[in-house]
């Protein structure tokens, strides 16, 4: 399968890479020397905890500084510092329900619908997921290309996939047509409230439920074949086989998934600005979409605004994400008993 | 054929079907379509031309008009299925079209000119690649610049992120050393940040350090993944620590053995590491959206969302450049899906 140039031009292209890997060797060796292995432990650690200081750990820290301060300037040392005032402007409601009578409506409003997608999101993905995942685990032909199947849009960027679903949901697309063809009255998907958020729910499912499939189906092949040998033989009807063996065994499993997607859902934003823009209205609008808005794309612009928000979708996050571990370890002791 | 069927229908135990059966099948070819269709229906309208995308019915495939080179003409004349008065129906290229009226002469008597009513003729069409959906945008707006900055980021990234990750891993792996938890935990905790948390104050970060509308404003500050050093660490961690300890008689250095031993061994992982880097960051969409701002810099994703944007959508192009954006993934599905699907289902990661 590799051809000879193929060959020779890796051979190009690895020969100044081993160069440089052999060159570094003569001061390494010094380094090692003069400091042992903790020198060594350092060295190794440098180039990515450098990397990460700045730019994950040093912009974690000034987003609360960001957050206390007013003004468009994004340099920390221009801005004022207003205290908890951007915190109070963003609670500042007549009434939490109802966005129209918040100072800050658009964030309420994306609080809304974010929490709502959230919801109707992780139902929806769990369900289809493990519809898919039950039936990968059967004895099927071919299991590995169907596999393969559902994962496809995995891998497809957000961009792509906001842009294949408008060119397919636009008034003259593939859904109309097929409407259409079967004598159904044709719908402007994403220009009406309600579909569109419909729409932006199914793009986001049929995007992602591969990969939430494959923690499923791994899950599934992770029970005892014995189990169902043992059930089979005392005869147990299928529907009391998945109550009792295949769910509560899936469970570690199934948390996961319903995490993960809380998580990635609470954050969601590329193929629903791709596909809707947010809109119509702001009925599509979530928030991410209202911090990169606030903070960037609009004249009005007020990162400390926008970083009051990020800073309260961060602590929904981290209760997830904590709870997460906390599963995964519970996990981990209960494969390490096993 | 009727193998295929058998071998596709066979049931353990030769059992007949039971209506489980007719679900699984029922959705996994639903599956089928629903999963591909969509990239299928991409791909086939990237072909078409904007007067055939403004078609409804669409057709699934895409068409051209037949045209045909008349003696007397200097362009080649569009070709019609003309209903003549007398019911016959011919086959005549258009020279005009005056209001209602089309002027048109038969190709292999190019001398008369027949006066037709538009409504009385449908274009000969035969099945042909619109090319230049992507000719145009590839050479006239700057996609081929696009392209070539996702290259160089996915490439860079990519990289950087494999030599950073492995060097780190390895530190964490083979080494015991004071703070060892501590620098775990700060990278477990990483995975609590999200880009969107910190979209502010990474975006004058990258600014205060002269990164700000350059390619590697948007490489820097991704190439630390938590996810590739738990994935390295917990590979490398297989590798027995005695063969580190032979090659430290033998007098070899540390790096030797970081380099020359472990990176090797660990070669599946960093593949599967390798084959993630490149389909994240080729799909980055929301950081290079905040970062580029001269066009020249952007990349696919975030040109192609700009393009997609404007307020005269030149759908053509953009489905065009959409298939372009797609075809490194679907590479990377063609022959390196079973990695990425057994790393999932290893590691969780993503």
């Amino acid at each position: 399968m590799v051809t000879p140039i193929g060959k020779a031009l890796g051979a190009a292209v690895a020969a100044p890479v081993i160069w440089l890997a052999s060159a570094v060797n003569l001061p390494l060796k010094a380094w090692q020397r003069a400091t042992g292995t903790n020198g060594m432990a350092a060295f190794f650690l440098a180039p990515n905890m450098a990397i990460f200081a700045v730019f994950v750990l040093t912009p974690f820290v000034i987003n609360f500084f960001y957050s206390a301060t007013s003004g468009t300037a994004f340099f920390l040392a221009d801005r004022t510092y207003v205290g908890a005032a951007q915190y109070e402007r963003l609670f500042d409601c007549a009434s939490y329900v109802d966005p129209s009578t918040c100072r800050e409506d658009l964030f309420w409003k994306a609080v809304q619908n974010t929490g709502l997608f959230v919801v109707v999101q992780v139902v929806l993905m769990t369900l289809v997921s493990i519809i898919t995942a039950l039936i990968l685990n059967r004895e099927i032909a071919a299991r590995s290309f169907w596999r393969a199947v559902f994962f496809f849009p995995v891998l497809l960027s957000p961009v792509v996939v906001g842009l294949i679903w408008r060119w397919i949901l636009q008034r003259q697309g593939l859904l109309n047509y097929i409407f259409y063809s079967v004598g159904l009255e044709p719908h402007d998907w994403l220009i009406e409230r309600s579909s569109a958020f419909t729409a932006a729910v199914t793009v986001s499912v049929w995007a992602h439920m591969g990969f939430y499939t494959l923690i499923l189906l791994a899950g599934l092949q992770a029970i005892p074949r014995d189990l169902y040998e043992a059930a089979e033989m005392d005869g147990t009807r299928p529907a009391r086989v998945f109550w009792r063996i295949t769910l509560p065994l899936l469970m570690p499993s199934l948390l996961v998934v319903v995490i993960l997607t809380l998580i990635r859902a609470v954050q969601i934003f590329d193929e629903v600005y791709v596909l809707t823009g947010g809109g119509p209205g702001t009925s599509t609008l979530y928030i991410t979409q209202y911090i990169y808005e606030v903070g960037f794309a609009s004249l009005l612009r007020n990162p400390g605004l926008a970083a009051a928000a990020s800073i309260l979708m961060g602590a929904v996050l981290v209760v997830l994400t904590l709870l997460q571990l906390q599963l995964g370890r519970r996990g981990e002791k209960k494969g390490a008993r096993e | 054929m009727s193998a295929v069927v058998s071998f596709l229908t066979r049931r353990r135990g030769g059992k007949g079907w039971h209506w489980t059966d007719v679900v699984t099948w029922v959705w996994l070819v639903g599956g089928l379509i629903v999963m591909f269709g969509p990239a299928l229906w991409l791909i086939a309208s990237s072909f078409k031309t904007p007067a055939q995308l403004a078609e409804f019915p669409p057709t699934i495939l895409p068409y051209v008009n037949q045209q045909a080179t008349v003696e007397g003409y200097d362009k080649p004349l569009t070709l019609y299925t003309v209903k003549m008065p007398d019911g016959t129906s011919r086959i005549l290229a258009e020279v005009r079209r005056v209001g209602i009226v089309s002027q048109m002469v038969d190709p292999n008597a190019p001398d008369e000119i027949v006066k037709i009513n538009i409504a009385d003729r449908t274009p000969v069409r035969e099945i042909g690649l619109a090319t230049e959906n992507y000719v145009v945008p590839l050479e006239q707006n700057n996609f081929l610049l696009y392209l070539r900055n996702s290259v160089f980021v996915t490439f860079m990234a990519t990289i950087i992120t494999l030599l950073t990750n492995s060097m780190a891993a390895f530190a964490l792996s083979k080494y015991r050393f004071p703070g060892r938890d501590v620098v775990m935990l700060l990278i477990v905790g990483t995975l609590m940040v999200p880009l969107s948390v910190v979209l502010v104050p990474l975006y004058s970060v990258v600014s205060a350090v002269g990164l700000y509308d350059s390619l590697w404003g948007i490489i820097l500050p991704t190439v630390a993944t938590p996810t590739g050093v738990f994935l390295l660490r917990q590979y490398m961690l297989t590798i027995p620590d005695e063969l580190l300890d032979a090659a430290r008689m033998d007098n070899a250095s540390e790096w030797q053995i970081y380099w020359r031993i472990v990176l090797p061994l660990a070669a599946p992982a960093l593949a599967v590491l390798a084959i993630f880097s490149v389909v994240w960051r080729w799909n980055d969409f929301l950081w290079p959206l905040v970062v580029l701002s001269r066009k020249e810099l952007y990349t696919l994703q975030v040109g192609l969302n700009t393009y997609a944007g404007e307020l005269n959508v030149q759908w053509h192009y953009i489905l065009a450049m959409t298939v372009v954006t797609m075809i490194p993934v679907v590479l990377v599905f063609v022959f390196l899906q079973r990695f990425i699907t057994s790393g999932i289902a290893g590691s969780g990661l993503k």
